[in-house]
């Protein structure tokens, strides 16, 4: 079991225009706990501060005020206690396109994790583990995926790859930054199934980060929803979707597409 | 009680102002005729394969279907606008314009093709928010439209027309003398539709307009657009690959696959009763946002409607 817990964590950024400048607060006072098993979906509308909790998280950005911890252990923002607080939390990005680098191998995207995280390990045993990796987010034959570039893969198989390498580390916390937003429809929902399957297996704690209500409700236990650098509701999945209290949750799921709600319009 | 006595009669489900019993049959617009698109190569591909359409006056069409499914390549041989290797095979497209004449657009070529274009059909391209000049005022580029196509409009006439144009479409007269880094993605957006209405165009094709937007503001531009239409009452052809979307604007949804338009129907039968394999799959892939739908994602049981074909 572990826990990520955020208290009180803000982040401020300072814009500057001329000789002015003003200060603007992209995450403000929030707080939550993230424990291994659980998928938690933050949603809110671009430039809500989404993001920024997650570089927070990843220690791409220091906040400004707030303590992140892991394990009731404040994490440790440099050398080795960074290494192994990076062992532990890991992230998929939105972009699988560019997400991989062009000039390596599917093998070398895994095999670079685990070299550094597991140093003990000889070549071969490498080697078995990067195919296990394809195994399990279902890329096989693995002997004729690992060899080969990213060009040579679809969408959905280089998000496949991308969640793999993730999961390289044996990490116990996952951040999912919008994981199938560029994704085709149609391999959305298998791509999600993966990551809930894999999810269980691991008892991961997941942070599904999205601006899609519908699969935010379906996806994940609980849902935070963010505006304007406030988490402003937090409750269970079901609760906050089909009763919301704020009226800024109202707005946003009004918003998207219902067609259960056009139907009946069309049906009066 | 079945669903059959649950639908409403489809004439009168609809406002008057949208009623439209088989309007598109009644009154076309466009009517596309066993249209075909080759990319040629050593192995052609045929990306468009004999699509039979009739896009009804002030109509909102749907086109729906996963990337690569020759959507885009559809509305660019319509807009004659294919590049080679794109080339049309066979078929014809005949815009019929409210003047009382008919236009085959496979024929024209040069000169007529380019007064046709923009005038009678207009296009809101994928990513349109980044295709405005970065180096030149919103005003400034409205104003082009203006005089290539309408040179002896004088600028006094056209500066007024693109404030009022800009007001249309909710960003404001005020913003003309803005250059496009200063606004929004939603309000480039709105922008870029403004741009494609500046001519009076009797169709309007949409590729992609809402993709890169949050939901907030691409409930606003579908709003948007819902209204503008029934100001000018133009047609739209409307593609993405978001079917519940489609759905909350479109009066008829067209699914394509590998260049074959399999179904097409009214959008609320084709919701309802989908009878393509293709369309139904298509329809399971969207978690129902309030329904019981979808709830296989949290087991991470596998559906097998998604697994077909992959």
């Amino acid at each position: 079991m572990s826990t990520l817990s955020l208290s009180h964590v803000t982040k401020k950024y300072r814009l500057r225009n001329g000789i002015h400048s003003s200060v603007l607060i992209a995450v403000d006072d929030v707080s939550f706990d993230l424990v291994s098993g659980q998928t938690i979906a933050l949603v809110g509308q671009s430039g809500s501060g989404k993001s920024t909790i997650a570089k927070m998280i990843l220690q791409v950005e220091k906040p400004t005020s707030g303590v992140i911890s892991l394990d009731d252990t404040p994490v440790i923002r440099r050398g080795a206690g960074l290494r192994r607080y990076r062992k532990d939390v890991q992230m998929v990005f939105q972009d699988p396109f560019a997400s991989l680098n062009p000039y390596h191998t599917v093998e070398h995207h895994l095999d670079r994790p685990i070299r550094l995280h597991f140093p003990e390990l000889s070549k071969a045993q490498r080697h078995q583990r990067v195919l296990d990796l394809l195994e399990r987010v279902r890329m096989s034959p693995a002997e004729d995926f690992a060899p080969r570039h990213p060009h040579e893969l679809s969408g959905g198989q280089r998000q496949r790859v991308a969640i793999a390498r993730a999961l390289a580390p044996e990490p116990k916390i996952l951040i999912a930054d919008e994981p199938v937003s560029m994704l085709d429809v149609s391999i959305r929902l298998g791509v999600l199934n993966l990551l809930a399957e894999l999810q269980r297996q691991e008892n991961l704690g997941v942070l599904y980060i999205t601006h899609d209500l519908a699969t935010a409700r379906h996806f994940s236990d609980e849902i935070m929803v963010m505006h304007q650098g406030d988490i402003i509701e937090h409750g269970p999945a079901d609760d906050v979707i089909l009763h919301p209290q704020h009226d800024y949750t109202k707005l946003l799921a009004n918003a998207a597409p219902n067609p259960e709600r056009r139907l009946k319009q069309l049906a009066k | 009680m079945s669903a059959d006595q649950n639908r409403p009669d489809p004439a009168a489900k609809r406002t008057p102002a949208d009623a439209r019993p088989d309007w598109h049959e009644t009154a076309p617009v466009v009517s596309i005729e066993d249209f075909s698109i080759d990319y040629a190569g050593e192995r052609p591909v045929h990306a468009v394969v004999d699509v039979n359409l009739t896009l009804g006056r002030g109509e909102i069409l749907g086109l729906a279907g996963e990337s690569g499914c020759g959507k885009s390549t559809l509305a660019y041989g319509i807009t004659r606008l294919l590049q080679p290797p794109g080339l049309i095979t066979s078929g014809r497209v005949v815009f019929h314009s409210r003047e009382g004449y008919d236009i085959d657009l496979t024929t024209i070529s040069g000169k007529q093709l380019r007064e046709f274009r923009w005038d009678k059909i207009a296009m809101v391209f994928q990513g349109a928010m980044n295709s405005l000049n970065p180096v030149a005022s919103i005003g400034a580029q409205l104003d082009d439209v203006f005089t290539t196509h309408r040179p002896t409009m004088k600028a006094k006439d056209r500066h007024a027309r693109c404030g009022e144009l800009l007001e249309r479409v909710g960003v404001g007269a005020n913003r003309l003398r803005s250059f496009p880094h200063e606004l929004s993605g939603g309000m480039r957006q709105r922008v870029m539709i403004a741009m494609a209405l500046a001519l009076d165009p009797q169709v309007l094709i949409m590729d992609e307009p809402t993709t890169a937007l949050d939901v907030v503001v691409q409930r606003e531009i579908l709003d948007e657009i819902t209204r503008l239409r029934q100001e000018f009452g133009f047609a739209v052809i409307f593609i993405t690959h978001d079917l519940p979307l489609l759905l909350e604007i479109s009066d008829r949804i067209a699914v394509m696959k590998a260049g074959h338009i399999v179904e097409l129907n009214d959008a609320y039968d084709l919701y309802t009763d989908p009878q393509d394999a293709y369309t139904k799959r298509l329809l399971a892939s969207f978690p129902s946002l309030t329904g019981e739908r979808g709830d296989f994602i949290r087991t991470g049981a596998m559906d097998d409607r998604l697994e077909e074909g992959r």
